[in-house]
């Protein structure tokens, strides 16, 4: 059609078209404009929507099992769990505590490192600057402190309910052992964070820390077989973590970098898979069923028969 | 036909007789890599062809693991070496601190902050102590009222002359190795430490571990 007009004259074909075109719109815009009505009536109707949530929003078993399955952050965790297998008696919270601890550690840490710079002299004044003048950054480096001896505490208590429940025992041995890197780098953490103020405390803290290494096996100096070896002051285990045979600008920095980037890292790919092995491993380890009053009553079981 | 059971196509209960007769059967290799499976590799007659040795190979595959191995160890052991600096930016070890007539009996504290030593002379020598308790490393302190020093980390006390009598410090403090200039002058190296190790023989006696008739 188009190229007919446009051969004989093509202002005709042009008109036309626009003529066309406006036909159209005026079919097109008032569908189109629905179709935005209806999707802020119902926004679950839309297609941005379903394309991001890819299931049904109804109160369903199904449905509820789905929103877990179907996201990458919650498909760590079960679909579905043991009603007695989350009493806080039994489980004290303590894991759930500690990761949002930990969580609340990296909010407030990665804003605390908008003002500190890892160099003598200066660290300590950034300290005295964020607790004298930051906005809000005396309750940002008190919440990173308090939420740091609480994540210790945490994992203490943690691990020592799961040793009570005897939640360490087959099939969950490996996820024990995860466990067990993950409360040394959580006293890693809390560690190398020890040295960052440059303060007495820290320093000399870490003084002393550190000259323990001086007496590692085979790989400090002044340890069993270390001399043997050929250690020294200037290339023992001493040396690599201080960056020297003295606490100093090296030791602050790889610190910071071990505090901030690698301990992190490698912490938050184990939490990924003690999480992710709770579930394969059967869920949260739980004491034996215990019924409800009225399904007690229609087995005519007592509920401390039914707790046994 | 030699192949294996799972070379055959997936069996279709209504379907006739799979076509193991037909010879422009594209799917022959249906569950098996993707060789010869494109329509242009079936007109080039290629869908006959397949891996032709599905048995492994244990030489090749070993060689991959020792080249992996290889690799991830190499870069193991380069990222230990990497923790260990070449060279180090610290206050040099060797220094003079003067005079040997510049220091009365007994213990100079005054270059404690600057070279973590204190200057100890006793009626027939001149040493110099390597301000560092033997326990875990702290400064400790002199406190001349109680003529002894006083570790503030974990409370080990010592004498005039560094030799411990209480808290954790299991041996006396280190004495640094001192000599004299051509100028007269005190050259200490705190590199080089004299030890009295608990049950070993002192090496304070040793020549250069202190000065005598200065």
């Amino acid at each position: 059609m188009a190229d007919e007009n446009n051969g004989k004259n093509g202002k005709v074909g042009l008109v036309d078209r626009v003529k066309e075109d406006i036909q159209a719109m005026k079919v097109d815009i008032p569908a189109k404009a629905k179709e935005q009505i209806e999707g802020l009536k119902d926004p679950t109707k839309t297609q941005v929507y379903t394309s991001i949530f890819r299931h049904k929003h109804d109160d369903t078993p199904r449905n509820r099992a789905l929103g877990v399955l179907s996201n990458v952050f919650l498909h760590l965790h079960p679909a579905k769990i043991n009603r007695d297998a989350v009493r806080y008696s039994y489980t004290w919270g303590m894991g759930g505590i500690t990761f949002f601890l930990f969580i609340i550690l990296t909010y407030t840490g990665v804003l605390l490192m908008f003002y500190y710079h890892p160099s003598k002299v200066q660290a300590f004044r950034d300290v005295l600057y964020l607790e004298h003048d930051v906005p809000f950054g005396k309750i940002l480096r008190n919440m990173h402190r308090w939420a740091a001896h609480l994540m210790v505490i945490g994992v203490w208590l943690h691990m020592f309910r799961v040793f009570l429940t005897g939640s360490y025992k087959k099939p969950r041995e490996f996820n024990w052992n995860i466990g067990v890197l993950l409360l040394v780098f959580t006293l890693l953490l809390s560690f190398t964070g020890y040295l960052l103020p440059d303060d007495q405390l820290g320093f000399w803290a870490v003084t002393v820390g550190t000259n323990m290494a001086r007496a590692t096996p085979l790989l400090g100096h002044e340890g069993p077989f270390g001399s043997m070896l050929g250690m020294t002051p200037y290339n023992d285990v001493r040396f690599g973590l201080l960056g020297g045979s003295i606490v100093d600008a090296n030791a602050l920095l790889r610190s910071y970098i071990w505090h901030c980037i690698g301990i992190p890292i490698v912490a938050s790919i184990l939490m990924i898979v003690h999480f992710w092995r709770v579930r394969k491993d059967g869920g949260i380890s739980g004491p034996a069923p215990v019924m409800l009053a009225e399904e007690a009553d229609k087995t005519r079981r007592g509920p401390k028969a039914a707790g046994e | 036909m030699a192949e294996p059971e799972g070379a055959k196509p997936i069996p279709n209960p209504e379907a006739p007789k799979p076509a193991a007769t037909g010879a422009a059967d594209a799917t022959k290799y249906v569950g098996t890599p993707a060789v010869g499976t494109s329509k242009a590799a079936a007109s080039a007659g290629l869908s006959q062809s397949g891996p032709s040795n599905t048995e492994i190979d244990q030489r090749r595959r070993r060689l991959v693991w020792v080249a992996v191995t290889a690799f991830l160890t190499a870069w193991f052991l380069a990222f230990f070496r990497f923790f260990l600096p070449r060279t180090l930016f610290e206050p040099n070890t060797v220094f003079k601190i003067g005079y040997p007539s510049e220091f009365a009996l007994g213990v100079d504290t005054k270059f404690q902050q600057k070279f973590r030593i204190w200057v100890d002379r006793t009626p027939d020598r001149v040493f110099v102590i390597y301000a560092r308790c033997t326990h875990l490393g702290c400064t400790p302190d002199w406190k001349p009222s109680e003529n002894k020093f006083k570790c503030p980390c974990h409370g080990s006390g010592y004498d005039s002359e560094g030799i411990n009598f209480e808290g954790p410090a299991p041996r006396p403090m280190d004495r640094a190795h001192v000599e004299l200039a051509p100028d007269g002058q005190i050259i200490v190296d705190t590199s080089r430490l004299y030890q009295w190790p608990k049950g070993q023989p002192s090496k304070f006696n040793d020549p250069g571990a202190f000065l005598t008739g200065v």
